[in-house]
């Protein structure tokens, strides 16, 4: 996982846009994106999809680093209760959904930026209206832009480094 | 007779506890004091930091710094042993991980300080005194170190070569760390100086792990009579084990009582407590909202027990609105 945040235009820019990181699985919700697409049901640009082949194979960690990386809002899109294509995957995920949710909100992140929905591969029509629901939620809390309260909290080490190096310069002139 | 490899040790926040874990090398102390020359030690021995600032830079051939870096002078010493070692160490989870001093990370400065110096019952502090950083006192100035905003670990303000992780690291890892030192033949930098498997790996109650793992409530230690063979998790008390790095000969477990998670992730995880949320949440056996809910009740403080020695280095560092 790289440190490079995946949003610097975005989140220095002063007309802000609400960055959604939407995990969705193969089988289900991709699918369904994918008919979205193809049916040209238009939905908020401000959806970056990752398409991972569950959604049980969404590690708590993908999500942290999203949000670490300047995401504002996860998404996590997968098969109804019951349809799961790995039988017990999608039950794994909402297990750890209500868990991570309570964690973040312990970590200062507001509940409406991680949301967990069912869609199955014919609801395209979900996809593009889910999408929408939560750009417009994260747009009302506003920008989370980890990656420069980062560089905010850091600039206190930076201050000393400098300190440091002004009275180097002093004692050797 | 050439010079011996020179070695340092240095504590900033931290409990004391690894200065101990040093000590209990017991009389193999004598085989390391006899190989190297311990030329800082402000716990045990009477050198100063003057001193430390004298020696050429990089004559140091390793130092071992404990404790996570919360005040400006622990960031100065810091620097400072950087200079002077060839090798930098963390020591213990809290230079490895911010330990558990970085558990104030999910409040801000203001606050621990209000709380410290104003609301806790056993103070008493009628004009709201606080330390202050500099200060006028007949004509002299005084000096204290600031305070800063987080915890950190040790590399998250200098580079840092190896991690002796553990609250505190047993004699026996310190031990075949200086050995390794010694032996010239170094592994690459950034290796954490323990096994990179899991706890469970290597724990005794292995054998009573079931591999399809059921939980169907969540106990608190303090409250459980808990079976002394058997693996924790299948008695529903949270352990930290299958998210933790092995390496501790698995103490805790020894004695009842689950893992906590000291010695950090291995290096495949980033985030320990992600890892052991998803362990923990994964095999919980409902399967709706409600129902789910109330079993993850019996975890009242996900942050402090999934984070309880790597909240600094954690993900997300700290509570992001503080």
């Amino acid at each position: 996982m790289e440190d490079k945040p995946i949003t610097d235009q975005l989140v220095t820019s002063a007309d802000w846009e609400p960055l959604i990181v939407a995990f969705f699985c193969n089988w289900c919700t991709y699918t369904a994106a994918d008919l979205a697409g193809v049916s040209r049901m238009g939905y908020d640009h401000n959806v970056r999809v990752i398409r991972v082949m569950c959604s049980g194979r969404v590690d708590p960690q993908f999500v942290l680093d999203a949000f670490a990386h300047g995401a504002d809002g996860v998404l996590i899109g997968g098969c109804h209760p019951g349809d799961c294509h790995y039988v017990e995957g999608n039950y794994k995920t909402l297990r750890r959904y209500h868990l991570l949710k309570r964690m973040l909100r312990d970590l200062g992140i507001e509940e409406g930026r991680l949301r967990l929905e069912w869609i199955a591969a014919s609801e395209g029509e979900k996809v593009a209206k889910t999408i929408n629901e939560m750009v417009e939620q994260v747009r009302a809390l506003g920008p989370l832009r980890l990656t420069r309260r980062f560089k905010e909290w850091d600039a206190e080490l930076a201050s000393l480094e400098a300190e440091a190096r002004s009275e180097e310069v002093a004692t050797h002139a | 007779m050439p010079d011996k490899p020179k070695v340092a040790f240095y504590w900033c926040a931290s409990c004391g506890g690894c200065e101990e874990s040093i000590v209990d090398l017991a009389e193999d102390i004598l085989e390391v004091a006899q190989a190297v020359d311990i030329v800082f030690w402000p716990v045990a021995l009477d050198f100063k930091r003057k001193d430390v600032e004298a020696m050429p830079d990089g004559s140091i051939l390793a130092t071992m710094v404990n404790g996570s870096i919360r005040t400006s002078e622990q960031e100065e010493m810091a620097y400072l042993l950087r200079r002077k070692s060839q090798i930098l160490i963390a020591y213990g989870s809290c230079a490895h991980m911010g330990g558990v001093p970085s558990l104030a990370n999910q409040f801000s400065r203001e606050q621990i300080l209000r709380y410290v110096y104003e609301e806790a019952p056993t103070v008493v502090n009628e004009q709201k005194v606080r330390p202050q950083p500099r200060h006028q006192y007949d004509g002299t100035a005084l000096t204290l170190p600031e305070f800063r905003g987080l915890a950190r670990s040790l590399d998250q303000v200098v580079e840092v070569d190896y991690y002796l992780p553990g609250c505190p690291p047993t004699p026996k890892l310190l031990k075949q760390a200086v050995l390794t030192l010694l032996s010239g033949e170094l592994p690459p930098k950034g290796t954490v100086l323990a096994p990179d498997v899991a706890l469970c790996d290597q724990c005794p109650r292995k054998e009573t792990k079931p591999t399809d793992l059921q939980i169907n409530e969540f106990k608190r230690p303090h409250w459980t009579q808990i079976d002394p063979e058997k693996c924790f998790l299948a008695q529903g008390v949270v352990c930290m084990g299958p998210a933790t790095r092995a390496g501790c000969e698995a103490q805790c477990i020894k004695g009842n009582m689950p893992c906590t998670g000291c010695f950090g992730p291995t290096s495949r995880v980033r985030d320990q407590g992600a890892k052991i949320l998803s362990a923990l949440a994964s095999p919980i056996s409902a399967r709706e909202p409600e129902e789910i809910e109330k079993i993850l009740g019996g975890i009242p403080d996900p942050v402090g027990t999934f984070y309880r020695y790597s909240l600094a280095k954690s993900l997300l560092r700290a509570k992001v609105t503080r």
